[in-house]
C-alpha cells in the first residue's frame, strides 16, 4: 500500500509582501487584567491592528478572576493602550478593535469558566461563518500554568478538528529543572509540542535576531569565530533600576532565574551556535540545544569557582540616594535572594573548547546595558613600543542589545604624532542610525508568529530543560549555603567577588 | 516630525566642494557639542524641484515622520538664476539623552539655474554620502532632470498618478524600471489591498478560490487609474492570467475601463474549459473618493462567491457572499497612512526590493487599450 502526498497549493499572492497573512484567529488572554497584559500585550495588539498586521478576522477574549462587564473590560483595554502604546492610537482603529472584545470572569480552576470561554469562541466562529484558529495566551502567575493547561485539556478546548489551537506560555517556565520537567510533562500531555509557544521576549527583539544576521550573513567573522582567535566572551545584562515594586516575584526568583536561565543563555546560544542549514524553526532550535548540551552542568564542588551571587546595598544611582535590597518594601530583612549573579561557563565542543563564557546580570548597577563582548586573542608579537601608548588591547567586538543597539569593533590605531603610539579606537555600527524603521516591540512579532504557528523565536521543551540543567545545580548549591550574601554598593560595577571567577588575565568590562 | 535641533550654513555663489566641506565641518561641530549626536547613514535622496514648488515639497518631506533620508539633497531650479547658492542644515528629531545616540539628518538645498542643468550629476555627486543607496525624486515631472541623475541613483521615486495621462505614466514607469529600481507611490497605495486580498485567500480551504476567479472590479479615485491598473496587473502576474483586451467607456461618472483575461495556457486547470475561463476585468472611477488611491475591490468566482473590500473607518470594510447566498460584513483593522505616510513608505521602500512590482507593471502595460 502506498500513500500519495498531496502538496498544499501555495498562495501565489504572498510573494513580495512584507507582512505575511495570518489566519483568522481568536486570541484568549488568561490574566487579562494583569500588568503584562496592560503594559505589553494589549498595546502590542493595538499596534498590530494599526499596521494592518492582525488576521483579517481577529477576536480578543480577556479572562481573569475579577467580575466585570464586557464594557468595563473594553474601557480598561482602551486605557492601557492609550497609556502604553508606542504610538498615539488612531481613534477609529481603536474603536473597531475594542468593539467586539469579550471578557469572561472566573477562577482558573473552575471548569464552568472554560465552558463559558468555549461558548464565546463558538459564538465568534458562528459570527464569522468559519472555524477561527484559537490561541490561548497564559499571562498569569506561573503557578496557574498547569491548572489552566489542564482545564483547557479537560474542557476540550485544546484540540479541534480543522482548527489550529495554540498555547502561548509566558516565562518563567518553572523555577527549577524539576518544575520545568513537570510543567513540560503536563503541557505535553494536553498539547503537542507544535502547539506550544514558550515566550522568551528577548528572542523577539530585533537586535537579538540581528545577531544571526551578523554572524551568518557576513563572511568576515566566521573564520575568527572559534577558540583559535577568541579569548573569551562576556555577556552582560546590567540594570540601574531596583526591583520596582516587584518584590513578591523577584524575591522568589533572583537574578539567575530572572535573567540568566532564559535571556542570557539565549544570547550565549546565538553567539556559540553553528550555522543552521536553513532558517527554519527546527534547525535553528536544534543548533541552540546542541550548544546548551555542550555546556557541562556545574558540579557542586566547582560552583564556588564559577558562580558568584550578591545583593545590592544602599548607594547612589543617577544622583539619587537609593536603599539596599534588604530595605526595599516587602523584602524580608533576612532574604538571601541574589540581585547580582555571574557565571563562568564553558562550551565543550570543537569550536569553543577552552574559551570561557562569562555571564553576569544584576540590578542597581552603574547603568543599564545589555551587551555581548567578544575579546579576541592578543597579537602574537607587538613590534611597537608600548611607551607612550594608551595600552594596546586585544580587539573586542561588542554587540550591544540595549540601549545603543549596534556593533562596535575595537581596534588599535596610531595616535597622531611623531611616535608610533597606539590607542584603542571604535568602529561603530549603530542600529538607530542605519535604518529608517522603528523596531516593533518584541511582543508584536511574537504574538503574530504564534498566531501564524512559527515557533522559531520560541523556546522548545528540550531547550528550556537544557537551560535548567545548567542553572539548577548552581541554585541548589546556593540554597544549601547559609549565611549573608556578598554585597555591592548600588550604582557600582557590582561585587568585587565577581573577579574571583575570572581566569587569569581576564577582566570584566566596565558597565 | 519637527526637527528640534538645527545647525545651518549658507553661502552665495558657492561650489559643491565648499558645500561638502561645510557638511563635514558642521557634523564634526555637532558631534563635538555632544558626543550623542551621530550622523544617520541610511539613504541619500536627491530631489529635483522647481523653485516655486520647493516649499510644497519641503512640507511633504517634513510630513514623512521618521522615514527621512539621512541626507537629502534638493536641487531647486530657478530658470534665470546665475549663481549656485546653497543652504546646509543638520537636524535631529530629539534632544540628546544620556547614554543614547541621537541620529542627525542632513539637508542640502542647492539653488540652481538653467545654466546648471547640463551639470546636475556633477553638482549632486560630491554631496551624496558614498556607499549609501541613493533615491532620486523629481516630483513634478522634469523627466530630463531625472534622466541626468540616473547614474547616481539605485532607485527612483515616482508617483504614476501625477502623470496627466495614465497611459504615459505606465509607459514611463516601464522604461524607467529597465534602468533603475522604481518605487511607485501609486503601487504603494495598493499595498493594504494586496495584503488583504492575499489574506482572504490564504487559509488553505479558500486558496483554491484563486483558480476560479471570474471577475475583478476595482473602484478608484478619478486620478488613480494607474493604481487600479497596477492592482489588476498584480493579480494577473501572480495568477498567470493573460490579458486579452481592454476598452474604455467614458460615459457615466468618469469612465470605466473594461478588459478580460484568461489563465495562461500552461496554467489551465480542470474546470477551466478548453480555452480557459474568461475573467472579466473592470476599473471604475469613484467620483466620491476624497483622496488618491483605491476605493474598493470586488472579486467574484465562477461559483458565485463574492469578496468585496471597501475603504472604511478604522480599516477596510470586508463583505463576503457565499455561493449559497449567505452574506457577512466585518472590518479588517488598519489605520490609513495618509499621503505623508505613503511618501514616507516610498522612501523606506528604496532600501527594499519588491519582486512583484515590475511583473505587475508589465501586466498593466499589456492592459493598455
Amino acid at each position: 500500500m502506498s500513500a500519495t502526498v498531496v502538496a498544499e497549493p501555495r498562495n501565489p499572492l504572498v510573494a513580495g509582501l512584507e507582512r505575511q497573512p495570518v489566519a483568522p484567529t481568536t486570541l484568549v488572554i488568561f490574566g487579562a487584567t494583569g500588568d503584562l497584559a496592560r503594559r505589553k500585550l494589549l498595546p502590542a495588539i493595538y499596534n498590530l491592528a494599526h499596521d494592518g498586521a492582525l488576521p483579517e478576522r481577529f477576536q480578543l477574549v480577556g479572562v481573569s478572576r475579577k467580575e466585570k462587564e464586557h464594557a468595563d473590560y473594553r474601557a480598561e483595554c482602551e486605557q492601557a493602550i492609550r497609556a502604553y502604546s508606542r504610538r498615539t492610537p488612531d481613534d477609529q482603529v481603536l474603536k473597531r478593535l475594542l468593539e467586539d472584545v469579550r471578557y469572561v470572569p472566573g477562577t482558573f480552576d473552575d471548569s464552568a469558566m472554560y465552558a463559558k470561554v468555549g461558548e464565546v469562541l463558538d459564538g465568534f466562529d458562528e459570527q464569522a461563518g468559519e472555524r477561527l484558529h484559537r490561541a490561548f495566551y497564559l499571562s498569569t502567575a506561573p503557578s496557574f500554568f498547569e491548572v489552566i493547561v489542564g482545564q483547557l485539556g479537560g474542557s476540550g478546548l485544546s484540540r479541534r478538528s480543522n482548527t489550529e489551537v495554540r498555547v502561548i506560555i509566558e516565562k518563567p517556565f518553572g523555577t527549577s529543572l524539576q518544575e520545568a520537567r513537570k510543567l513540560n510533562h503536563r503541557v505535553l500531555s494536553v498539547f503537542d509540542e507544535s502547539q506550544v509557544f514558550r515566550i522568551d521576549h528577548y528572542l523577539g527583539k530585533e537586535t537579538v535576531q540581528n545577531m544571526l544576521a551578523f554572524r551568518f550573513a557576513n563572511g568576515m567573522f566566521e573564520p575568527l569565530w572559534n577558540r583559535n582567535y577568541i579569548d573569551h566572551v562576556q555577556i552582560t545584562a546590567a540594570e540601574d533600576i531596583g526591583i520596582e515594586g516587584r518584590a513578591a516575584y523577584y524575591d522568589k526568583a533572583g537574578a539567575l532565574r530572572d535573567l540568566i536561565q532564559n535571556h542570557m543563555l539565549q544570547l550565549l546560544c546565538h553567539v556559540a551556535m553553528e550555522p543552521p542549514g536553513s532558517f527554519t524553526a527546527e534547525e535553528v532550535r536544534n543548533e541552540k540545544v546542541k550548544v546548551l548540551h555542550a555546556i557541562p552542568a556545574p558540579v557542586p564542588e566547582q560552583i564556588g569557582e564559577m558562580a558568584v551571587r550578591a545583593q545590592y546595598a544602599a548607594g547612589h544611582v543617577g544622583g539619587e540616594d537609593v536603599v539596599g535590597y534588604l530595605e526595599e518594601p516587602d523584602i524580608p530583612s533576612d532574604s538571601i535572594t541574589e540581585t547580582y549573579a555571574a557565571l563562568r561557563l564553558e562550551v565543550d565542543n570543537w569550536r569553543w573548547a577552552g574559551v570561557p563564557f562569562y555571564l553576569r546580570a544584576g540590578k542597581r548597577l552603574a547603568r543599564k546595558v545589555t551587551e555581548i563582548a567578544v575579546t579576541l586573542k592578543p597579537v602574537p608579537h607587538l613590534a611597537f613600543s608600548q611607551d607612550g601608548s594608551l595600552g594596546v588591547q586585544p580587539n573586542q567586538l561588542i554587540l550591544t542589545v540595549q540601549p545603543n543597539e549596534g556593533v562596535t569593533l575595537q581596534l588599535g590605531a596610531k595616535i597622531p604624532g611623531t611616535r608610533m603610539s597606539i590607542r584603542p579606537v571604535n568602529m561603530e555600527f549603530l542600529y538607530g542610525t542605519s535604518f529608517l524603521s522603528q523596531s516593533p516591540e518584541a511582543y508584536e512579532r511574537l504574538i503574530t508568529d504564534a498566531m501564524r504557528g512559527d515557533p522559531t523565536l520560541f523556546t522548545r521543551n528540550d531547550e528550556v530543560e537544557a537551560q535548567w540543567e545548567i542553572c539548577d545545580p548552581v541554585l541548589a548549591t546556593w540554597a544549601q549555603t547559609p549565611g549573608q550574601l556578598p554585597s555591592y554598593e548600588a550604582g557600582s560595577q557590582g561585587p568585587t567577588e565577581a573577579n574571583d571567577i575570572l581566569l587569569e588575565g581576564d577582566a570584566w568590562r566596565a558597565i | 516630525m519637527p526637527a528640534v535641533s538645527d545647525a545651518v550654513w549658507s553661502e552665495h555663489d558657492t561650489t559643491p566642494d565648499a558645500i561638502a566641506d561645510a557638511l563635514r565641518e558642521l557634523l564634526i561641530a555637532r558631534h563635538g557639542e555632544n558626543a550623542g549626536y551621530v550622523p544617520a547613514r541610511v539613504l541619500n535622496m536627491i530631489v529635483f524641484v522647481e523653485h516655486a514648488w520647493s516649499g510644497e515639497v519641503a512640507n511633504r518631506l517634513r510630513g514623512v515622520g521618521r522615514y527621512h533620508a539621512s541626507r537629502t539633497v534638493v536641487l531647486s531650479h530657478e530658470p534665470r538664476r546665475e549663481s549656485l547658492d546653497a543652504v546646509v542644515s543638520i537636524a535631529s528629531d530629539e534632544d540628546p539623552r544620556p547614554d543614547a545616540v541621537t541620529p542627525l539628518r542632513e539637508t542640502v538645498i542647492v539653488e540652481i539655474g538653467d545654466r546648471h542643468l547640463d551639470d546636475l550629476a556633477t553638482i549632486a555627486d560630491p554631496l551624496v554620502v558614498s556607499d549609501l543607496p541613493t533615491l532620486l525624486w523629481s516630483p513634478h515631472g522634469h523627466h530630463e532632470a531625472l534622466a541626468a541623475l540616473l547614474g547616481l541613483g539605485q532607485a527612483a521615486l515616482v508617483d504614476s498618478i501625477e502623470e496627466p495621462v495614465w497611459r504615459d505614466a505606465i509607459d514611463r514607469a516601464t522604461r524607467l524600471s529597465e534602468e533603475v529600481y522604481v518605487v511607485d507611490l501609486a503601487w504603494l497605495r495598493s499595498t493594504p489591498w494586496r495584503e488583504r486580498i492575499a489574506g482572504t485567500f490564504h487559509p488553505l480551504a479558500r486558496r483554491s478560490g484563486l483558480s476560479s476567479l471570474c471577475g475583478v472590479t476595482v473602484r478608484h479615485h478619478p486620478a488613480s487609474t494607474v493604481a487600479a491598473m497596477l492592482l489588476i496587473g498584480w493579480l494577473a502576474s501572480r495568477l498567470h492570467w493573460q490579458l486579452e483586451r481592454s476598452e474604455i467607456d467614458t460615459g457615466g461618472d468618469g469612465g470605466v475601463l473594461m478588459g478580460s483575461a484568461r489563465p495562461a495556457a500552461d496554467k489551465l486547470r480542470d474546470g477551466d474549459g478548453g480555452g480557459g475561463r474568461e475573467i472579466a476585468l473592470r476599473l471604475e472611477v469613484d467620483p466620491t473618493m476624497p483622496v488618491p488611491g483605491l476605493a474598493g475591490v470586488e472579486l467574484r468566482s465562477c461559483s458565485d462567491l463574492l469578496v468585496r473590500l471597501d475603504r472604511g473607518t478604522g480599516g477596510l470594510r470586508a463583505h463576503r457572499r457565499e455561493p449559497d447566498g449567505h452574506e457577512r460584513t466585518w472590518t479588517v483593522l488598519g489605520a490609513s497612512r495618509g499621503e505623508a505616510g505613503i511618501l514616507g513608505e516610498g522612501i523606506r521602500q528604496a532600501l527594499l526590493r519588491d519582486p512583484t512590482y515590475t511583473p505587475a507593471l508589465m501586466a498593466a502595460h499589456a492592459l493598455l487599450p
